[in-house]
């Protein structure tokens, strides 16, 4: 809890700072912009706080959202499915790809870190098979739902990828405190061995736990078609590490065990804020957004270290 | 009692029957011949074209031995070779154009091998000292990398042309390209030093278990240090070796996924990725494996997309057959009949 409170500290305190800074940042419109732009990052990092609570990793989380992306895109473009069938046809492919990955790592116990990493080349490899160009969507059912909004008078809009943003953020926040597999998932985080004894569904929790990241991320591709209307095979390159920085910025220990949803979103919203900033200043170039994000990363592994001494548990990798 | 199978069987019989199918398709495969005195060839190709990952490899092995992991190395590269190319080229804008050491390749090459260096103890003190848990801080390095070579090339791609640095990546030396050169001395000198002095046994020993290292009075922090900096440093021998090949410096694209590579290489080797156990040759044989499946594919005008797909499937099937899932599976067994 106490680390969710800092992830808020550090969030607010940025928008406070750019907003005394910079004239026009403070309003509604740029804080809702946040939730839009950073729909399609925060939908996977969610999927990606269950694997890291479980002590586990993915780092397919990029690939799957280009290669999700490409797929629906050439169903709805090239071979004129229509939005339904195109999109469930995604959504089962995020399921194999995570109950691949699950099979591997719950059953053979290969390392996560391996497995996903296969995983990476697998979806990149796919989604260049393809099609090695960006697809254009113009099916009228999808670009009615990307331009579905909200207004709140004039301050600004809810988009449909905030919506999902934010609707999975409470699903999530819900399954993992209160449902019987959220548990679980903890349990597992906090000790695998102790949860073996406790009688709990090892094997089982974690191969759920990898579908649910694959779903997430596929998720995560169709919320990023819908925000840029074009499918690409190479979009969400190096999006893993933005995700799993997400999470750790959010309070969650890559150890297993502690972190929340809500830390989650608040860590995918500082990661938006800097690269609002960025946008803002006008004065820095791009590759300063990746300076900050490492800066600020580094701030908080260190925070983390002074504030809980962990001895016995930072031994292991 | 079943005597095991060495871990190392399963690469080789791999590399192996990638060889059998080469020959079998092309009977020129193990031809090599001379011209101008060098030597030209498949093996000679897939050897060069191995050395940047040969070298990363070869620290990532004594990185993932001490249990640790180091994601930064590709960003590494990229740094250690904007560095160089940045010295050599002096492109206005960026913020080494001030150094001026008179395009010696020497320099450019030290001034590179020092910023790895350091970037590697960065990670060494972070993982050592600090106890933070080896993704995560090399996942830092990872992400800041790519920005601060960026910053240092001002987001431009750096071309030079400079005969004595060119020929670092595309010379060659007794007949041989010089990359594999610098990669075999490389993993020869690693070698001896894990052999012939008490290191390759420290290592393990961290990896192994550390509160027991420590207990024997092994100075972890410092072993653990010293294996994040002999990364670094390999990593930007490679950086060296890739920009010198291309002639430019490209920060956003130079050593990208070759951390993968690196990883999968040790893995495939036979080293254990929790620690402890590890085999220089085995993580060697990786690497060229993963080079040869490559050109291989390539050879045979499989698209590069597919090659990637078929690389995961290599090293998934390879780690199954290692990790000895069927005795897991069986020990299962044997569990439910007992209790």
């Amino acid at each position: 809890m106490k680390t969710l409170y800092a992830t808020l500290g550090v969030f607010l305190a940025l928008f406070a700072a750019a907003s005394v800074a910079y004239p026009g940042f403070f309003s509604l419109r740029v804080a809702l912009n946040l939730f839009t732009d950073n729909a399609f990052l925060g939908v996977a990092a969610i999927g990606l706080t269950f694997v890291i609570l479980s002590g586990g990793i993915d780092l397919s989380i990029g690939a799957m959202i280009g290669c999700s992306g490409i797929l629906c895109a050439t169903l709805l473009e090239k071979l004129h499915w229509s939005a339904v069938p195109a999109v469930l046809a995604v959504l089962t492919f995020g399921f194999c790809i995570g109950a691949m990955h699950g099979a591997l790592i719950a059953v053979f116990r290969l390392p996560p870190f391996l497995v996903t990493l296969a995983g990476l080349f697998v979806c990149r490899g796919i989604a260049l098979s393809i099609s090695r160009e960006a697809l254009q969507v113009s099916d009228p059912t999808f670009t009615r739902i990307s331009e579905m909004s909200v207004r709140l008078g004039k301050l600004g809009t809810v988009t449909a990828p905030a919506a999902v943003f934010v609707f999975a953020v409470g699903i999530a926040a819900y399954v993992l405190k209160y449902s019987s597999f959220g548990r679980r998932v903890y349990a597992l985080g906090g000790s695998e061995n102790s949860s073996s004894l406790m009688g709990l569904t090892v094997t089982r929790t974690k191969f759920w736990i990898y579908v649910l990241s694959g779903v997430c991320s596929a998720v995560g591709g169709l919320v990023f078609l819908l925000y840029t209307a074009s499918g690409n095979a190479v979009a969400g390159t190096g999006l893993e590490l933005d995700a799993i920085a997400a999470v750790v910025i959010g309070g969650a220990t890559l150890t297993g065990g502690y972190g929340s949803a809500v830390g989650t979103m608040l860590g995918v919203l500082t990661l938006g804020t800097i690269q609002t900033i960025i946008t803002f200043d006008g004065r820095l170039s791009s590759w300063w957004t990746k300076i900050f994000v490492g800066s600020l990363f580094l701030a908080f592994v260190l925070a983390r270290r002074i504030i809980h001494k962990e001895p016995e548990k930072s031994f292991s990798p | 009692m079943k005597r095991e199978i060495p871990a190392i069987v399963w690469p080789l019989a791999a590399l192996a029957a990638l060889c059998v199918f080469n020959l079998a398709a092309n009977p020129g495969f193990f031809h090599v011949t001379v011209m101008n005195g060098h030597l030209f060839g498949s093996l000679v190709d897939i050897l060069n074209r191995a050395a940047p990952v040969l070298l990363l490899s070869c620290g990532m092995t004594l990185v993932i031995a001490t249990g640790g992991i180091d994601l930064s190395v590709g960003a590494v590269m990229a740094v250690c070779g904007a560095v160089a190319a940045c010295l050599i080229a002096r492109p206005a804008g960026s913020p080494l154009a001030v150094f001026d050491i008179h395009g010696s390749a020497l320099l450019a090459c030290g001034a590179a091998v020092g910023v790895g260096m350091v970037l590697g103890l960065f990670n060494g003190l972070l993982v050592a000292k600090a106890n933070v848990q080896p993704i995560v801080a090399t996942l830092i390095l990872m992400v800041a990398g790519r920005g601060i070579a960026q910053l240092l090339t001002s987001g431009q791609i750096v071309i030079f042309d400079h005969p004595q640095f060119n020929s670092i990546g595309a010379g060659f030396s007794l007949g041989l390209p010089n990359p594999i050169w610098i990669a075999s001395i490389s993993f020869l000198l690693a070698f001896v030093l894990v052999r012939a002095t008490p290191f390759g046994v420290l290592v393990s020993a961290c990896g192994d278990n550390p509160v027991a290292a420590r207990y024997c009075g092994i100075d972890i922090v410092r072993i653990r240090t010293i294996v994040y900096v002999l990364s670094g440093l390999l990593a930007a021998c490679a950086g060296i070796i890739a920009t010198s090949d291309i002639k430019a410096a490209d920060a956003n694209n130079v050593g990208q996924y070759l951390e993968l590579d690196a990883i999968l290489a040790v893995a495939i080797g036979g080293g254990s990725l929790t620690g402890g156990r590890f085999s220089l040759f085995g993580s060697f044989v990786g690497a060229v494996l993963m080079q040869s499946l490559t050109t291989t594919l390539l050879a045979r005008g499989t698209p590069p997309e597919v090659t990637l797909i078929l690389k995961a499937v290599v090293v998934i099937c390879v780690c199954i057959l290692q990790s000895g899932a069927l005795s897991v599976r069986l020990q299962k067994r044997d569990r439910q009949a007992a209790g």
